[in-house]
């Protein structure tokens, strides 16, 4: 192996160039504590627990959040996230976070972001302004594909997203119909507006109470990125926080504390829209990586 | 019993009464939806493969497997009889299980029987195996066709290339994960 031009090379190469990016925009760049007493609780994210200190974070949102609340307006992190059980040719249970926040924004303003930064680091880590997974280039400098979850359920499946949701195999139907389609796309795809259930975070669109203004990026078929138009009503929150624990109990999983200082805080969040982004991803599409492996210094089978 | 947490490349499951092999595992979640779990699955009988897709909260029966050291005893029809070293108890396999070994087996070769549960479905032979030969051609002195090998049929009835100085009667030592001549037995 080449060791000049490795894939930690690659890596460290798109590390620089999203800072560069961030910076750029006029972005501050934050660190928040990974060990937190209480993760937002989600139906299907386990946290590592650390006992009796409390859990890694699984992202950074809760306290990149009140950073917003106490006035910052644009803010980024790159930092190590924790889900515990995670493993698969694109996930680990150590990963990388991309996260960044802007007030004064909804869903939209993030998606020109994402734009703009897939446009600029394309260009600057490879060397035919291309991203490739599986049998895929895709070119970013290209004109994006924008399409609801609710049309690709009538375009891709054999069905509507109202019966995957009602017969429950809505994770079914989009790793085996919409994904497969969507990885044929030389573009990069978003995936709109994503049913209320699936969002705790998210704001209700008011013209369509069943969805939420959140959506996710896709490149080759491959998730990169989920944003979505922050809610900012601690009692709405509080209540889906506790909904997500019901499900989780349901599930034989552990309900998790809520984050309470979050809570409080809340009621000071001005508009704004925060999305994540996997890195570890980014730099597989940056260097044509078929698994997560390849792009890391060591896997967790090999400590 | 095996959780959805337990799967693997290498885990073996019991899918409707056969066991069978993971081939390929990944790890999805879609939309940060229900995790899934896909697994590309070899039968163990027969080779035929299945792809399943599994869900948090599923359990699965493992395949157990055994593997014993046996003797060949006798062929009947198309069922080979081994008996079981330890407890000397005999079981029996169909033609299609013993697979290219039937080409090795004479009676009382030492094998290791691979079981499903009490029913076996495969068998290993020892790497190298000797076996006389019933039928080749004479070694003609002088010859200078250039043949570096001819045919010959051993006492199992199968048939192999060996080099031109084998003789008939002699005994050879064969390679059972080639089924290749291997060298001659000094008797």
């Amino acid at each position: 192996m080449d060791i000049c031009n490795s894939a930690l090379h690659k890596r460290a190469q798109l590390m620089q160039a999203v800072r560069t990016f961030f910076y750029n925009e006029g972005f501050l760049e934050v660190e928040t504590p990974l060990l937190i007493p209480a993760n937002a609780p989600e139906e299907h994210i386990d946290p590592v627990m650390v006992h009796p200190a409390g859990q890694l974070q699984t992202s950074p949102e809760i306290c990149m959040k009140r950073l917003l609340c106490r006035g910052y307006k644009r803010i980024f992190q790159i930092s190590r996230c924790w889900r515990a059980s995670e493993r698969g040719s694109r996930h680990l249970t150590e990963f990388t976070m991309l996260e960044w926040y802007r007030t004064d924004a909804d869903y939209h303003q993030l998606m020109q972001d994402c734009e703009n930064l897939l446009r600029f680091v394309t260009s600057n880590c490879t060397t035919d302004n291309r991203l490739h997974y599986g049998e895929t280039a895709i070119n970013p400098a290209d004109e994006w594909q924008y399409i609801t979850v609710k049309d690709a359920f009538n375009r891709f499946t054999g069905t509507s997203l109202k019966k995957a949701l009602a017969t429950d195999c809505f994770e079914e139907l989009m790793d085996g119909q919409i994904e497969p389609a969507l990885a044929k796309k030389p573009v990069p795809v978003i995936l709109t507006d994503y049913p209320v259930e699936m969002a705790t975070l998210a704001r209700i669109k008011k013209d369509s109470p069943d969805f939420a203004e959140r959506f996710e990026l896709y490149i080759g078929g491959m998730e990169l990125a989920n944003g979505f138009s922050e809610l900012a009503d601690a009692d709405e929150q509080r209540l889906r926080f506790k909904a997500a624990n019901m499900v989780r109990t349901k599930r034989g999983a552990t309900t998790m504390p809520l984050p309470e200082p979050f809570l409080a805080e809340l009621h000071a969040l001005p508009p704004s829209a925060g999305i994540a982004l996997g890195f570890d991803r980014l730099a597989m599409l940056i260097s044509g990586a078929k698994t997560i492996d390849e792009v890391v210094a060591f896997r967790p089978e090999d400590l | 019993m095996l959780s959805v947490a337990d799967l693997k490349k290498g885990i073996k499951l019991t899918i409707d009464g056969d066991p069978y092999v993971v081939t390929h595992f990944d790890f999805v979640k879609p939309g940060k939806g229900q995790a899934l779990y896909k697994c590309k699955l070899k039968n163990m009988v027969n080779g035929s493969t299945l792809d399943r897709t599994y869900r948090s909260g599923e359990s699965f029966e493992p395949a157990s497997m055994d593997e014993r050291d046996m003797e060949y005893l006798y062929k009947e029809g198309s069922h080979y009889t081994f008996m079981d070293q330890q407890n000397y108890e005999q079981v029996v396999m169909e033609e299609d299980a013993v697979g290219d070994a039937k080409n090795f087996l004479l009676e009382n070769t030492k094998v290791s029987v691979l079981l499903f549960g009490e029913k076996p479905i495969g068998i290993t032979l020892p790497n190298f195996i000797n076996l006389r030969v019933t039928d080749t051609a004479p070694w003609v002195k002088g010859d200078t066709s250039g043949s570096d090998s001819k045919p010959a049929t051993v006492e199992t009835g199968y048939v192999l290339r060996v080099p031109p100085f084998i003789e008939e009667g002699e005994m050879i030592v064969i390679d059972t994960r080639t089924g290749e001549y291997s060298t001659r037995v000094k008797e």
